[in-house]
């Protein structure tokens, strides 16, 4: 019988793939990516305790939220990046120390 | 084994196997690709937690929109000229030290925490909730729905405005 716990070590599991890629990646589109899996991560549980625990179903109204948020933060995130390429012709994250002084 | 349960594990098998290629991969491109894939994966599973709804929104946001966005910009960037390098990874070691400690403590949690369940049985997949969840959000939750809505407006509007900024032939700014 699959429980709680199933979906959310499958939850922690894309959490930490998420977490790694944060961490490893020098590409700045590649971060984003990682932070997406987060994200998703993070409804994914939302949503678990809305169905399997006692109350009401609000986990997946804040799972709607996550989602809501994930495409806004996308959408700035690419803009800024498309932004930084134009500027500096690169996106290597541990590069861009222009603004250090 | 239940019908349930065989998808549970084909989609957790499909999220977490594209996931990791998204983690590890050489090329770029291979990653925002695996990356659809991903949020199938978790769009199935949000219909086997009878969250219809969300399984729908997942589908058009993050397959339709998100990876879109994201492959539009690899595309946009420098990353797809060398696909041997396009991804490089830093600091491998300490990341993957980092992610499974976090890892280990949220397993801990999981199976150590006492969850307070439904005594009733959970909704079965299918029930669907579309329509309570809808009278959430146009009452108890309407201040946040008209928040976030105000959110995504102003975020969308300073994408354009950042993304819109001329820079050709100034050099020196690019470069101070």
């Amino acid at each position: 019988m699959i429980g709680i716990t199933h979906f959310l070590v499958v939850g922690a599991l894309l959490f930490t793939l998420g977490l790694y890629t944060v961490l490893s990646r020098r590409n700045a589109i590649a971060i984003l990516m990682g932070i997406e899996l987060i994200l998703n991560a993070g409804a994914l549980n939302f949503a678990s305790f809305a169905h399997f625990v006692e109350g009401g179903i609000e986990g997946v109204v804040f799972s709607v939220f996550v989602i809501v948020l994930a495409a806004a933060e996308a959408a700035v995130a690419m803009a800024i990046v498309l932004a930084i390429y134009q500027n500096l012709k690169n996106i290597q994250a541990d590069t861009l120390d222009a603004m250090q002084g | 084994m239940s019908a349930y349960t065989v998808a549970f594990y084909a989609l957790s098998l499909l999220t977490l196997l594209s996931a990791w290629v998204v983690a590890t991969s050489r090329n770029i491109v291979y990653s925002g690709f695996a990356m659809i894939f991903t949020f199938l994966g978790v769009a199935g599973l949000y219909i086997l937690l009878a969250a219809d709804f969300l399984a729908a929104m997942q589908v058009l946001v993050y397959v339709g929109g998100i990876t879109v966005v994201i492959l539009f910009a690899i595309m946009l960037t420098r990353g797809i000229e060398d696909p041997t390098s396009s991804n490089p990874v830093m600091n491998r070691p300490a990341s993957a030290l980092a992610a499974s400690g976090v890892l280990a403590m949220l397993l801990v949690l999981i199976f150590n925490t006492d969850w307070r369940l439904r005594q009733t049985a959970p909704l079965e997949p299918g029930e669907g909730i579309s329509g309570d969840l809808g009278e959430l959000f146009l009452g108890k939750y309407l201040l946040p729905f008209e928040v976030v809505s105000v959110l995504l407006l102003a975020a969308l509007i300073g994408a354009v405005i950042i993304a819109r900024r001329e820079t050709r032939g100034d050099d020196e700014g690019g470069a101070a």
